[in-house]
């Protein structure tokens, strides 16, 4: 049985395109990480000092 | 777009080689930083408390919303931007980014920028943002813009909300004072942009927008702006006369305004070309002047009455 992959006809993208990809990519998960920070400081101002005030 | 057979030929087309420099060019920062401006100061002076961190999540989120507008605004213009001198080295006409990464960069962030105003500080202002990008957006840029010389003129609504949004994220409601703080801007945007375009008016004439200058002619343009800061005056005094801003405002926003009106009237007298252009570019730079001066006075004395106990 032959094992011989023919490489996928797909889009081939310039070292340039290739390099701005990469940053994009960097920035969209700075974004959403900085979203999640965000979330849950704003959850934390919003509930104050009751947050302490539970049952544990 | 048409989809070529060569892999290559289609990558060029689709993905560009943009860097975030370009990405937040598109989202227009001198604009941004103006709405930042105003929206804070809305936000500031609007009765009641809000806690510091939310009200920073606020203007940032309008500041993303403004900004989110302005790339969708490249999008769509990104044609004309190609012809006019001013704007030729903007990331889509100079290709660096692609008009579809644009759009889904400017769609992107008005949603995220809308949601996250709902989600954490309240829907009112969250709609009013969405509304803002929309109008920006759709009703000024893919519409207006194209299509009549009171172009500025209508659109100009969409620039007077920020401090109407920043009020609404300090209060849920929105009152006849952040009325006032709209018109206040909405009067003064055509004396701006059409001091400008006096001035690069052969930009726009080439690139087939109608502003007033190329529509109506100079003379009748010069007469208008004369109109709009005779109409912007009791405007930018009436925070004092309503009493939401103090005396140290009224005198200001008196003397910015008349020093406003006579630089107007010197454009409208303007004979020549030559001095004719000055006048009009001395008036967009003092309209600058004018608005955030304003606006930094009514900041600065609302902080400051705590501090003399009025």
């Amino acid at each position: 049985m032959s094992t011989d992959i023919q490489p996928l006809e797909s889009v081939q993208l310039t070292p340039e395109q290739e390099r701005s990809r990469r940053v994009r990519n960097i920035a969209i998960a700075l974004l959403l990480g900085g979203l999640v920070v965000l979330f849950w400081l704003t959850t934390i101002v919003r509930l104050g000092a009751n947050v302490f005030d539970r049952p544990i | 777009m048409a989809i070529s057979e060569n892999p290559r030929d289609f990558s060029a087309d689709w993905i560009g080689t943009g860097s975030a420099r370009d990405y937040f060019a598109l989202m227009k920062p001198r604009l941004m930083s103006l709405v930042i401006f105003t929206a804070l100061v809305g936000l500031v002076v609007a009765p009641g408390t809000i806690h510091p961190f939310i009200g920073a999540v606020a203007v940032l989120a309008i500041a993303v919303g403004a900004g989110a507008s302005g790339v969708l605004n490249m999008w769509y213009d990104a044609d004309i931007d190609a012809v006019m001198t001013r704007t030729l080295n903007r990331p889509i006409p100079a290709g660096r980014v692609t008009r579809n990464e644009a759009l889904a960069f400017g769609v992107v962030m008005s949603a995220f920028s809308v949601l996250v105003l709902g989600l954490l500080v309240n829907w009112l202002s969250a709609a009013l943002l969405a509304f803002t990008i929309f109008f920006y957006a759709v009703i000024y840029t893919i519409w207006l813009k194209r299509s009549t010389p009171q172009n500025i003129v209508i659109g100009g609504a969409a620039g007077a909300l920020p401090p109407m949004i920043g009020w609404a994220a300090a209060t849920g409601t929105v009152s006849l004072e952040s009325f006032v703080l709209f018109a206040v801007i909405f009067l003064w945007t055509p004396p701006h942009f059409w001091a400008l375009a006096l001035v690069k008016s052969g930009d726009y004439a080439r690139a087939g927008v109608p502003m007033m200058p190329n529509v109506r002619g100079a003379e009748s343009t010069r007469r208008q702006i004369v109109l709009y800061t005779i109409l912007l005056l009791p405007a930018g005094v009436a925070p004092w006369l309503m009493g939401f801003a103090g005396p140290v405002y009224g005198l200001a926003s008196i003397a910015l305004g008349l020093a406003f009106v006579a630089l107007a009237v010197d454009v409208w007298k303007g004979i020549s070309d030559r001095p004719a252009e000055r006048a009009a570019l001395r008036l967009f730079l003092f309209s600058l002047i004018y608005l955030f001066g304003l606006f930094a006075v009514l900041l600065v004395e609302h902080l400051a009455r705590p501090l003399f106990g009025v």
